[in-house]
């Protein structure tokens, strides 16, 4: 019963960082918040029972992709940041 | 109004795609072989006691090998993409905390691939999560300012990337030379020849995945350059 | 309900939401956050299904275990290729059929 009711948790609080992730007005909160989607994909691969998956998810999923996302987004806005009297560059594409 | 077009069409694609995944999960009919249980009679005879481990390198390491192609073909893409490597030698900044934390945790994350390397064969581990864990200490050492020299290094970057897809395909002939089936090792040497490929895999994986995201195009160093020259 | 059931269907809102997030955006970093979280989703739904209600199967984490490595790399070729779009063309969206 309590394991069913931390399924239930986990499952709610997965689909809701997923949605924060892509939906978030600020990407780099995205950014932050699918980091956080990464752990709790490998807390649920440890409830599937596949401990081989939640260490590749943190070690991959949290780790790797997010220090790749994270430095692609410092990439794009100190490029924009370094060239502001460019008026081709477009905004940050909210929402 | 365009917008709104756009976004009415999306949710109404993705809410049937929703309903039809639903449906699926629901009434999921139930198959007549288990795989788990073939895994389970064949397990003694792969060569390694652990039942993951011995689907991606004995019973299906046909699909991991055209994996490792895969991410190979990755790595090629990226190098093909990257600027010139003299814009690209990072600026370290010193920071004494920092420097002493990277210095003392990169080791022991060397330390932590290998035992997952080890442990592989009998427990979960394995090559993935030890390779990925090899590139994340690279990827650490890069964003803190170090060099890794052993993959600035060209020759030895393109070696440590190939290694493990060149000891897959050799271990591959060798089979067929020994005239068994495709990757159908010998029994007795199963388990050798399982962990020969993994410390290969190990290898070529870290410095991928590293590499993917060292190539990167980095307008970064000359604007950190004219950052400074302004503050001259 | 059996937890490995209750984690595809998981898997199976989570892909409807991600495909919803990639049309709608076009800013390519959120579409490649949206393509991860399918691909989570996605990977969900093999292993819960196949091991709901007869234990642990190695043959789906097998897969996806090399599916996770295969969507890192990709996502990472992905960034790279929006690097060297955004130095050519000052834009982080791609330009879409009929619209200019």
């Amino acid at each position: 019963m309590i394991h069913l009711a931390f399924d239930g948790l986990l499952g709610l609080v997965l689909v809701a960082t997923a949605a924060g992730a892509m939906f978030s007005r600020d990407l780099f909160r995205g950014v932050v918040l699918f980091v956080v989607f990464g752990l709790l994909m490998a807390l649920a691969w440890t409830r599937l029972q596949a401990p081989d998956l939640a260490l590749a998810e943190a070690a991959i999923g949290a780790g790797l992709t997010g220090a790749l996302l994270l430095d692609a987004i410092g990439h794009l806005r100190r490029r924009r940041r370094s060239e502001p009297d460019d008026s081709s560059v477009s905004p940050d594409t909210s929402a | 109004m365009k917008r709104r077009y756009r976004h009415l069409s999306a949710g109404a694609v993705s809410v049937a795609l929703g309903a039809a995944l639903w449906h699926v999960v629901r009434v999921r009919p139930t198959p007549s072989v288990s795989v788990a249980s073939l895994v389970a009679d064949a397990l003694p005879a792969s060569g390694v006691s652990h039942n993951v481990t011995a689907v991606l390198l004995n019973f299906r390491s046909y699909d991991t090998l055209l994996e490792v192609a895969v991410l190979l073909a990755a790595a090629v893409v990226a190098l093909a993409l990257r600027d010139e490597p003299s814009a690209r030698s990072p600026a370290h900044v010193m920071y004494v905390a920092l420097d002493a934390f990277v210095w003392r945790l990169a080791p022991l994350l060397v330390l932590v691939a290998a035992y997952l390397l080890w442990a592989g064969s009998t427990r979960p581990g394995g090559a993935f999560q030890a390779g990925s864990v090899l590139a994340g200490a690279a990827v650490l050492l890069r964003l803190s300012g170090l060099k890794v020299t052993a993959v600035d290094h060209r020759l030895a970057s393109r070696g440590a990337m190939t290694f493990g897809l060149v000891m897959f395909l050799c271990v591959a002939i060798g089979t067929l030379l020994a005239g068994q089936a495709l990757l159908e090792y010998p029994a007795k040497w199963a388990g050798a020849l399982i962990l020969l490929i993994e410390a290969a895999l190990t290898i070529s994986i870290g410095v991928v995945l590293y590499s993917l995201f060292d190539n990167a195009p980095q307008a970064r160093v000359s604007d950190r350059e004219s950052e400074r020259q302004r503050e001259r | 309900m059996s937890a490995d059931r209750l984690y595809a269907y998981v898997g199976a809102v989570l892909v409807a939401l991600a495909l919803y997030a990639f049309l709608v955006h076009t800013h390519v970093l959120r579409r490649l956050l949206a393509f991860n979280v399918m691909g989570g989703g996605t990977f969900l739904i093999l292993v819960g299904l196949a091991q709901d209600g007869r234990g642990p199967d190695p043959v789906p984490q097998a897969l996806v275990l090399t599916g996770i490595v295969v969507a890192v790399s990709a996502t990472a070729l992905a960034i790279i290729l929006l690097r060297r779009w955004f130095a050519t063309s000052q834009t982080t969206s791609l330009p879409e059929d009929g619209s200019s």
